[in-house]
C-alpha cells in the first residue's frame, strides 16, 4: 500500500546542532501517528519542516507517492498539509465564516454571496461538529470552540494531513474528549493524522503508531498496543551524557537570597512557593506550557501578581517591578535573547555595560574609558572574541549568551535567575555557560536555573522543583536525582515513578 | 457592566454630550440647529470615515488636512479662471485618490511606514496649495458656493453627500471582500498575508479611498465656506482621528466601523464644538475641550484594547523552537 506520508533519513542542525539525525516517518490514510518525546528531542522542528516553515537540510518526504518540499506554509496548505498549533492562528476580530474563508470569499457585483458564505461556512462546521452561526466573532468563541474553527479552516481547504502540536493544553476536559471524537472521525475519513503530545495516556488511546523522538534520533516506533506509559518514558530520556559539569568549590551559604511565598498568578502560576540559598543553585524542571517561564519572571518583576510575596534578601517587595529586583541584585537571563535581552544594533560593549553604566559614573560623570576597560577585561575572561565595537547580532548565539552573561556579571548579582540560558548554543559555549555558572556560585550568588534538560538540571543544580500545569509538584534534593522520576513527576505519573 | 460601558461607549458619550448641551442651552436642541449641527458635521463625518478606514488597516492617514487643502486651492484656482464649477469640482476631487494612490504605494511596496509617509505629505501638500495659490485667501463665485446652501427633499446637499459616502463605504466595508479583509490585515499583516490575503493591493486601496474622503470632505466644506483661506482644513486630521477613535476604531488596527461608529464619532466631535458655539463660550476653552476630547478617545481606544488582548491572550503565534 502507498502511504499518505512517507519521510526518509530527515536532517535538520541549527547553527551546527544538529536537532534531527536521520529521522525516517512514514503514515498511511486513515491513522493517527502519536510523536512523543521530551523538550528538544526534534518533535517541534519534525513538524515545522512538514508544515513548511523550516526546510530540512536533508532527506525526501513523499507526499501521496509525489516528491514533498514546501517551501512556505501556503504550498505546504496547497498541497494538502496543515498544522494545527497551539497557539491558534485565526483573526478575533473577524467572524468564523470570514476566518474560515478569508482568501476566497465568495465574491458577486453587489459584493459578497452572504448566503452562500453561511451555507458553505454551516456545511464545515457540522464537519467538526461546531454548531455556532458563522457570524459569530471569534473574539467570542471558547479556546476549544477557536480550535474547531481551525481544523474546519483545514478541512475547508481540503487537507489531506493534519498536524496536531499539542492541541489539549489549553482545553477543558469536555473539549478535548469532544476533539478526541473528531480526530477519530477525521481517521474514519480517510484523512493522515500526526498527534505531537506530552499527554502519553491520550497519545496512547488515539494513536494507531507511536514514534518516539529522542535527541533528534528516532528511538521507537511501533503499533501503540505494543507501547505502555512507562515503556514511553523509558524510551524518551536516556540520552547520553555529553557533558562534564563543573564541580562546585564553596559551601552553600546561610542566607536566603531569594524567597517566594504562596505566588500566584490567574491561569499561568498557582500557588508557588519556593527559596534560594547564596551560592545554591535551585533548577526547576517541566514541560512547555507548566508555567516555569512565568514563574521567572514573577519573581522578577514583569509580571504583576495575583497573590503571594517576594522576598529579596529578607526584605519583602510589596510590589515587585524590574527596577526593584535588579536594585536588590536580581537579574534575569531569558531564553530569548533577542527579544528580551540584548539590544541587536548596538554594540557589544555598550550591551555588556547597558545595566551598569551606574557603577562607572562618579558624581552623575561617565567615565566612559574605565567602563569600556572593564567591559574588554570581562570579554577576555569569558572568551568573547574580535572587535567589542561591532553589533552584538554579528556574534553566534553562544557569544551572545555569554554578552548578557557579561552584562550581569559587571553587576556582580546577588540573585540570578536563568531561563534556558543554554538553548539553541552549541557544545563548546554549553560547557563554558556551565563552567560561568559555577563560577557564580561560587562567588555566592544565588541561581534559579529554568531548563527543559533534564541533564542540565540534574549536573549543576544543588535541589530539582518540578513544575506541571503552574503547580509545584515535586522536590529532588541532589541525592535522590533520578532522570526517569524528575521527568514522570513533569508528566504526572508520578505513581510510575 | 463595564464591558456594556466601554462596548456602547460610542453612543452613551454622543448621548451624553446631546443632553449635556441640551440642559445647558435652550437653543441647542432645536430643529434650526439639528439641521446646521448635521450640515456643519457633514465634511468631517466624511472625513472620519476614510480615516476609520485607514485605523483598521493599522494605518494612519495624517495628511488628509492638507490634502484638503490642496483640493480647495485647486478648485478654487480654477474656478478663478472661469471653469464651469462642476467642472472644476471634479477635476480638484481627483487628486484625492491620486495622492491616496502615492501614499498607498510607498506604503505597500516601498513598506514605509504610514506615519512618516502622510506625516511627509502633511508638509508637502499644505505647501504645494500655498505655493499654487500665493498664500492669498480665495473668494469663490457664488455660482459655486450656492451648492452649500441648496436642498433636496427638506435636507440640505452636504448632508446628502455624507450620507452617500458613509453608504458607500459601510457597503464596501461590511459587504466585500476587500473590505473584511482589511480587518485581517489590520490585525497582523504576516498572518493575513499567510493567510492568502493580498495584503499591498488592500493597502492601496485603502489610501485611495482615504484620499477620496478627503477630496470629498474638502469640496463639502468648501460649498458652506464660499472662500479658501491658507488655514483651510488645517488640523482636520486631528479631529478625525479623534473622531474615528471615539467612534470605537483602534490605533492598533483591526477594530472599527463606518457605521454606524464613524458617523457617531464625527457627530460627537461636531456637538461638542456646535454645542460650545451656541453657549458662546470663551474661545480659549476650544482648544481644552478638544484635548479632552483626545484624551477621552484614547482612554477608550486603551480600555478596548486590553479587553481584546484578554480574548486574544491564547491565540499568540509562537512556535516553539522554531528558532
Amino acid at each position: 500500500m502507498n502511504p499518505l506520508l512517507e519521510c526518509r533519513k530527515i536532517r535538520k542542525a541549527f547553527a551546527g546542532v544538529r536537532v534531527l539525525k536521520d529521522v525516517d516517518l512514514q503514515l498511511a490514510s486513515g491513522q493517527v501517528l502519536g510523536l512523543v518525546g521530551e523538550n528538544g528531542a526534534g518533535k517541534s522542528t519534525m513538524m515545522n519542516i512538514l508544515g513548511g516553515v523550516l526546510p530540512a537540510d536533508d532527506g525526501a518526504m513523499l507526499l501521496s507517492g509525489t516528491p514533498y518540499a514546501p517551501r512556505n506554509p501556503a504550498q505546504a496548505a496547497a498541497a494538502g498539509v496543515r498544522i494545527v498549533h497551539q497557539e491558534l492562528n485565526l483573526f478575533p476580530n473577524l467572524s468564523v465564516a470570514e476566518n474560515l474563508f478569508l482568501d476566497r470569499i465568495p465574491r458577486a457585483p453587489w459584493g459578497i454571496r452572504r448566503t452562500t458564505l453561511s451555507n458553505q461556512s454551516r456545511e464545515i462546521l457540522r464537519q467538526v461538529n461546531l454548531d455556532r452561526d458563522p457570524w459569530t466573532p471569534v473574539a467570542q468563541l471558547s479556546t476549544g470552540e477557536r480550535q474547531l474553527v481551525e481544523i474546519a479552516k483545514a478541512l475547508g481547504a481540503g487537507a489531506k494531513l493534519i498536524v496536531f502540536d499539542e492541541p489539549t493544553t489549553s482545553l477543558t476536559q469536555p473539549e478535548a474528549a469532544r476533539l478526541f471524537a473528531i480526530i477519530d472521525n477525521l481517521r474514519g475519513r480517510g484523512l493522515g493524522v500526526i498527534y505531537i503530545s506530552h499527554q502519553l495516556d491520550d497519545v496512547l488511546r488515539l494513536a494507531n503508531d507511536v514514534l518516539v523522538l529522542r535527541d533528534g534520533v528516532r528511538q521507537a516506533c511501533g503499533p501503540a498496543q505494543a507501547f505502555t506509559i512507562p515503556l514511553l518514558i523509558q524510551q524518551m530520556i536516556g540520552r547520553e551524557l555529553d557533558h562534564v559539569f563543573p564541580e562546585r568549590r564553596a559551601a552553600i551559604g546561610e542566607e536566603i537570597v531569594l524567597q517566594l511565598r504562596n505566588v500566584s498568578r490567574r491561569g499561568v502560576v498557582d500557588d508557588v512557593s519556593l527559596e534560594v540559598r547564596s551560592g545554591e543553585i535551585l533548577g526547576i524542571a517541566g514541560m512547555m506550557g507548566a508555567g516555569r517561564s512565568e514563574l521567572a519572571r514573577l519573581a522578577f518583576g514583569l509580571d504583576p501578581l495575583d497573590a503571594g510575596t517576594v522576598q529579596l534578601g529578607g526584605d519583602m517587595l510589596a510590589v515587585p517591578t524590574p527596577a526593584r529586583t535588579v536594585k536588590k541584585g536580581v537579574a534575569l537571563i531569558t531564553e530569548d535573547r533577542r527579544d528580551d535581552g540584548l539590544l541587536l544594533n548596538a554594540s557589544v560593549d555598550d550591551n555588556m555595560l547597558l545595566a551598569s553604566w551606574r557603577d562607572h559614573a562618579c558624581a552623575g560623570w561617565l567615565r566612559r574609558r574605565a567602563a569600556k576597560r572593564a567591559a574588554a577585561a570581562m570579554a577576555d575572561s569569558l572568551k568573547i572574541g574580535g572587535a567589542l565595537d561591532r553589533p552584538v547580532v554579528q556574534l553566534s548565539g553562544g557569544n551572545q549568551q555569554k554578552a548578557i552573561f557579561a552584562r550581569w556579571l559587571l553587576r556582580k548579582p546577588r540573585c540570578l535567575i536563568l531561563d534556558e540560558p543554554t538553548r539553541g548554543v552549541d557544545v563548546g559555549a554549553k560547557d563554558e555557560i556551565y563552567r560561568l555558572i559555577r563560577r557564580l556560585t561560587d562567588a555566592g550568588t544565588a541561581i534559579l536555573l529554568i531548563s527543559s534538560e533534564i541533564e542540565e538540571l540534574l549536573g549543576l543544580a544543588d535541589r530539582v522543583a518540578v513544575m506541571r500545569a503552574g503547580r509545584m509538584v515535586g522536590e529532588f534534593a541532589r541525592a535522590e536525582f533520578d532522570r526517569e522520576r524528575v521527568l514522570a513527576c513533569a508528566l504526572g505519573q508520578e505513581a510510575l515513578a | 457592566m463595564t464591558r456594556f460601558l466601554v462596548n456602547h461607549s460610542p453612543a452613551l458619550l454622543l448621548v451624553a454630550v446631546l443632553i449635556g448641551f441640551s440642559i445647558g442651552s435652550p437653543r441647542f436642541l432645536t430643529p434650526q440647529n439639528a439641521v446646521n449641527l448635521l450640515t456643519q458635521g457633514a465634511s468631517a463625518t466624511i472625513l472620519a470615515a476614510g480615516m476609520t478606514w485607514v485605523l483598521v488597516t493599522s494605518g494612519v492617514d495624517l495628511s488628509a488636512g492638507s490634502l484638503m487643502f490642496l483640493v480647495a486651492a485647486a478648485c478654487g484656482k480654477m474656478l478663478q479662471s472661469d471653469v464651469e464649477p462642476l467642472m472644476a469640482a471634479v477635476a480638484a476631487a481627483a487628486i484625492g485618490p491620486l495622492c491616496g494612490v502615492a501614499h498607498g504605494m510607498l506604503i505597500a511596496y516601498a513598506g514605509a511606514s504610514p506615519f512618516i509617509v502622510t506625516l511627509a505629505s502633511l508638509f508637502l501638500l499644505r505647501g504645494a496649495g500655498l505655493w499654487f495659490s500665493r498664500t492669498r485667501a480665495m473668494n469663490l463665485p457664488e455660482a459655486f458656493s450656492r451648492w452649500g446652501a441648496e436642498k433636496l427633499l427638506g435636507v440640505p446637499l452636504p448632508v446628502w453627500v455624507a450620507g452617500v459616502v458613509v453608504l458607500v463605504l459601510y457597503w464596501l466595508q461590511t459587504h466585500t471582500a476587500f473590505g473584511r479583509q482589511c480587518y485581517a490585515v489590520g490585525y497582523d499583516p504576516a498572518a493575513a498575508r499567510k493567510a492568502g490575503v493580498h495584503v499591498r493591493a488592500a493597502l492601496m486601496k485603502t489610501y485611495a479611498l482615504s484620499g477620496a474622503c478627503a477630496a470629498i470632505a474638502a469640496l463639502t466644506a468648501l460649498t458652506q465656506l464660499g472662500a479658501v483661506s491658507p488655514t483651510f482644513g488645517k488640523d482636520r486630521e486631528f479631529d478625525a482621528i479623534a473622531a474615528a477613535v471615539l467612534g470605537g476604531a483602534s490605533l492598533f488596527g483591526g477594530r472599527g466601523n463606518v457605521f454606524p461608529g464613524a458617523v457617531i464619532g464625527a457627530m460627537t466631535v461636531a456637538s461638542v464644538f456646535n454645542g460650545l458655539n451656541v453657549m458662546n463660550a470663551n474661545p480659549y476653552v476650544y482648544p481644552l475641550i478638544t484635548a479632552a476630547v483626545v484624551f477621552l478617545a484614547m482612554l477608550f481606544d486603551g480600555l478596548r484594547r486590553r479587553q481584546l488582548v484578554q480574548s486574544a491572550r491564547t491565540m499568540r503565534w509562537n512556535v516553539e523552537g522554531a528558532r
